[in-house]
């Protein structure tokens, strides 16, 4: 027997189904915007506020950003770096975090932008439960 | 550059981490802020702690 949230999640699925994965990929692309585009305005500023700045603490503290897989560790940072989306792609373009990790810090920063990439990801995920009625 | 110490890096990894699960682990707006308060406790908390034991294994 279905419940009223699942009844809730058929319908959202139904009534818009090109654009049910919109605020996940918005969400992963640009921290908080899947909850702006649902209207969920301090939540998203909350989200953006906070994934900005441990990402942006992380490259102050000289943290590094993966470039590439060389084992099965660097593979990992490399998938939570991903998760940061475009703020990822754009300190990579300006040549942010290529600096090789000499100081605890650096070590420091480079745990907060992985893990920045990864609260990203949750932040994403919970916009698109937010979409589909999973969440309310 | 930033350099926080140990400490002030553990309270600010615990601030945003706890701001992001209490918004996306809760429903309410009061659930999640209670949520967030707990997480922020238990990881500083259990840093604090671990750090504990790490000092006295390592005497």
């Amino acid at each position: 027997m279905a419940t009223g949230s699942n009844k809730n999640a058929a319908a959202a699925q139904t009534a818009q189904p090109s654009t049910v994965y919109l605020p996940l990929i918005a969400g992963w692309l640009i921290p908080g915007a899947g909850h702006f585009l649902l209207g969920k305005w301090k939540r998203g500023a909350l989200l953006a506020v906070s994934i900005v700045c441990m990402f942006a603490l992380g490259l102050a503290m000289h943290g590094k950003l993966y470039s590439g897989a060389q084992d099965i560790l660097d593979l990992l940072g490399m998938a939570g770096d991903l998760g940061n989306g475009l703020l990822f792609v754009v300190g990579r373009v300006l040549g942010l975090g290529a600096d090789p990790v000499q100081l605890t810090t650096a070590d420091y920063g480079t745990k907060f932008i992985v893990v920045a990439g990864l609260l990203n990801i949750i932040a994403a995920v919970d916009a698109h439960n937010l979409k589909t009625g999973r969440k309310s | 550059m930033f350099r926080p110490s140990h400490f002030l890096a553990v309270l600010l990894f615990a601030l945003f981490a706890s701001t992001v699960f209490g918004i996306t682990q809760r429903e309410t707006p009061q659930r999640m802020f209670r949520y967030g308060i707990y997480c922020f406790a238990l990881f500083v908390g259990s840093a604090i702690v671990f750090s504990w034991v790490m000092f006295l294994i390592a005497r």
